[in-house]
């Protein structure tokens, strides 16, 4: 059986279908051009269309919380925080500095469990070899993998492959951790406009205390030296997939009420230069997207969703925002480029072991090392690492029993912007409220700043363009291709 | 045999202690089930419509059994975007095979409902045989073929968020596509935004047993009974969430929260959904016992056939 639809062109090209891709959250099929052994063309497209921003209008804004975080049942915290943040601006509400530190606890505890989960349950079957039954099989026939790569290093894959296994459960506490602020996971009902609906209490803080530490030995012990260790075995996958080399990163964990300080800075990077955020720069373009084009080039805030699923030469459901006319990618990478924080002992131990850099901060990875698929790997492991510190600070910074929660007023007309940073990458919502109801909500996600279609120039999005030149060197089984999509977690 | 007896007491009773057991999972039949749960694993194809995976990321935090245990030991998931090694086209076609290869044998559980407008294109979920597949027409060629439909999480059940007032897509439960399609087959609705990992997995293991002792046919008709009306798991979803509630003696003192944080009462007055919800949450509690939506904020009754839209506004203040 071939691996993936084939159409095989006069030229010397082919072209493949690989649909669904799978461990990702939600639907997504890429169509790739492969010619000489290299990617040389590539179409994302978003299979799924639920139109959120239709059923949110008209409802009571504060509802918007609780029907947001069903876009993603990876990261429905992520959407939680954008929707109150935009609640909170558009209610003019101002949380207390307890409210913020608990969201930041709840928050952090689904990062952790999210990377955690994408490297190890989403990302490492592109790399190691799981057990031989299902769902571990069947899989690509030659698929590169570590085993086959170095025989010598079986253990490191028996290792891994443990540590799989391991990170269920590890990741199952971080849920623990979520619900103790947040009511439940996934899913939280503590999230709420003007802060959190549950007051931290002594006792819960030492039991979120306990269950961090084992979270912490964790990523210390096992995840960051499997990354690097898999990472040392892969170095190739260290020059491909730079794509425009262009990112934006809203900000994310404040560390200030006044919300102008963050644990990741916001910003923009692109043409090898840093730039400030300014959020009337983006824009969302649907030529290429089963939208109307009468809703094409519009900044968020006047942003409309009117699906045109049997539109002409469009290929996807995901709109192509872009800041500035650039297709920016978004995600720890981003983060990680754009606060350029120290990295942590154990990288920089592995990167002058395997790599012979000398590497005290993210940035001196390079572009190069950096913006590929393994750097997105590391960069995703570096900032759970980085994390680690300030959620230890969050714990001594809360104060038990004093309140997190003040109750908004819906007024009768109201805009706010909620930016954050989910997981996975940047994400924003906008809300209009009129007559106390939703008026407009648009939400961009970090699908849709990974993975959009080409825009209205035909200028690719960052995961197409990432994919040009990634090595397909047997046709049958192109592992690389996955792999470079899977390490965006899109 | 990687379910303890213990394991499944925990299953079957919900985690808090001296909660009493339901009737349906008296020890004793706990200990029957576990002790005779070795034999073959079943075939189980998962496909997602639209929803957003968090019924399988619910799933995975099942503690009793563990969720490695269910895969590996419990059932044979030969499909599951979210989890399985492979990926496209071959990948969905192997799912055809199984379903052929195991025609009125194997289990199809469905999470995220069925949008049926624009010909099924606002959810394609792979490509098979050289063409795109969507959502719709996964659930004509699977599910005849299916022994019974697990309808996981409330979109799967009833439609849930992308069936909501303002929804474009034509997006429907499994039940409602079965009644427009005919498909006979039996399903059985495991609601919850998400559900319980002990839902899903209680459900299941119920099942199987069943079937081990009375047979296919027999079997799914003994899981049939335990369903209510609305398709629902009597042992699950056979209580009213208020009437069993920690805060009822508060609300009959007519003692209610003012705020979201103030949990001095009952959160009636604040938008508790408790009263019109049917489900056990109050006594097994939520991510390994540590928290439940009421003890945080208020109930949103994510396992009603009318959420979201008859339970909202979620907050009342
Ligand atoms: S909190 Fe909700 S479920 Fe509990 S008594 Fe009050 S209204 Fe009923
Ligand atoms: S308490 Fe209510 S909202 Fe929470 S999970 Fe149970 S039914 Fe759903």
């Amino acid at each position: 059986m071939s691996s993936c639809k084939r159409v095989a062109g006069a030229t010397g090209k082919t072209t493949l279908h690989i649909d669904p891709v799978t461990r990702i959250e939600g639907h997504l099929k890429a169509e790739v051009v492969v010619e000489g052994g290299k990617v040389v063309d590539a179409k994302l497209s978003g299979g799924m269309f639920r139109g959120f921003e239709t059923i949110l209008r008209g409802r009571d804004p504060r509802d918007s919380s609780q029907i947001v975080q069903r876009i993603c049942g990876v990261c429905p915290t992520a959407h939680a925080t954008a929707s109150v943040m935009a609640q909170d601006a558009a209610m003019d509400t101002k949380v207390t500095t307890n409210g913020r530190i608990t969201r930041n606890l709840i928050f952090g505890a689904n990062y952790l469990q999210s990377h955690i989960l994408h490297f190890y349950h989403l990302a490492a079957q592109d790399f190691v070899q799981g057990p031989d039954s299902a769902p571990f099989v069947p899989r690509y026939k030659n698929s590169d993998l570590l085993t086959d790569r170095n025989k010598g290093l079986a253990a490191v894959n028996a290792a891994a492959v443990d540590q799989y296994v391991e990170a269920l459960t590890v990741r199952q506490v971080c849920h623990e951790m979520v619900a103790m602020f947040g009511g439940k996971m996934p899913h939280v009902q503590g999230i709420v406009a003007g802060g959190s609906s549950e007051i931290p209490t002594k006792e819960r803080l030492i039991e979120y205390a306990a269950r961090f530490d084992l979270v912490k030995k964790f990523v210390i012990e096992k995840y960051l030296p499997v990354v690097y260790l898999v990472g040392s075995q892969y170095k190739d996958l260290f020059a491909v997939g730079q794509g425009h080399r262009a990112c934006i990163a809203y900000g994310v964990f404040p560390l200030n009420d006044a919300m102008t300080e963050f644990m990741l800075k916001p910003g923009v990077y692109y043409n090898g230069q840093d730039h400030a955020l300014d959020p009337a720069q983006i824009h969302e373009d649907v030529k290429y997207s089963w939208f109307d084009d009468s809703t094409t080039g519009l900044h968020y805030s006047k942003g409309q969703t009117k699906p045109n699923p049997h539109k002409e030469g469009a290929y996807s459901f995901v709109k192509a925002p872009r800041y500035n006319g650039v297709a920016c990618e978004v995600g720890p990478l981003a983060r990680m480029w754009i606060e350029n924080p120290p990295l942590s002992p154990i990288g920089q131990k592995a990167l002058k072991e395997h790599f012979g850099l000398d590497a005290k901060r993210f940035r001196d990875l390079g572009e190069d090392a950096a913006f590929s698929l393994m750097g997105r790997h590391v960069a995703r492991a570096e900032e759970t690492w980085y994390m680690l510190d300030f959620i230890e600070s969050w714990l001594k910074e809360v104060k038990p029993g004093e309140e997190t929660y003040v109750k908004p007023e819906i007024p009768d007309t109201g805009v706010g912007t909620g930016f954050t940073e989910a997981p996975r990458g940047s994400l924003l919502h906008f809300l209009s409220i009129k007559d106390k109801k939703i008026d407009n909500y648009q939400i961009v996600s970090a699908t849709l700043w990974n993975c959009n279609p080409r825009d209205d120039k035909g200028q690719r999005g960052p995961v197409e363009e990432a994919l040009i030149g990634i090595p397909v060197p047997d046709i049958e089984n192109p592992v690389n291709v996955a792999r470079l999509i899977r390490a965006f977690d899109p | 045999m990687s379910l303890s007896r213990r394991d499944f007491v925990k299953l079957c009773t919900g985690t808090v202690a001296g909660m009493g057991i339901s009737q349906m999972f008296h020890p004793s039949v706990c200990e029957a089930i576990s002790g005779s749960l070795n034999g073959s694993r079943p075939p189980v194809l998962w496909v997602q419509g639209s929803g957003c995976t968090g019924c399988s990321v619910s799933l995975l935090n099942s503690v009793n059994p563990h969720i490695k245990d269910l895969l590996l030991d419990v059932i044979s998931l030969e499909y599951h975007p979210t989890v399985m090694a492979w990926e496209g086209e071959p990948a969905m076609e192997h799912m055809y095979k199984i379903a052929e290869e195991y025609k009125g044998g194997f289990f199809l559980a469905v999470e995220g409902s069925i949008p049926v407008a624009a010909d099924g294109k606002y959810c394609i979920i792979g490509e098979a045989h050289h063409k795109e597949i969507s959502m719709v027409q996964a659930m004509k060629d699977l599910a005849p073929k299916a022994a019974a439909v697990l309808a996981l999480g409330t979109c799967a059940a009833y439609g849930g968020i992308p069936a909501a007032e303002g929804s474009e897509t034509g997006a429907m439960s499994v039940r409602d596509f079965f009644a427009q399609e005919g498909i006979a087959t039996p399903v059985v609705n495991i609601p919850g935004c998400p559900p319980h990992p002990d839902w899903i997995v209680g459900t299941v293991v119920v099942a199987l047993e069943a079937i081990k002792t009375h047979g296919l046919a027999a079997g799914l008709g003994e899981v049939v009974k335990l369903l209510d009306s609305e398709g629902r798991p009597t042992p699950f979803f056979g209580e009213n969430i208020h009437d069993n509630c920690p805060y009822l003696p508060a609300f009959d003192d007519d003692k209610m929260c003012k705020t979201l944080s103030d949990k001095d009462g009952c959160r009636m007055e604040v938008g508790c959904k408790g009263p019109s919800t049917m489900a056990d949450c109050y006594k097994r509690k939520w991510n390994n016992g540590i928290n439940w939506c009421i003890d945080n904020a208020v109930c949103i009754g994510c396992v009603e056939p009318d959420f979201p839209d008859g339970k909202s506004p979620f907050y009342e203040m």
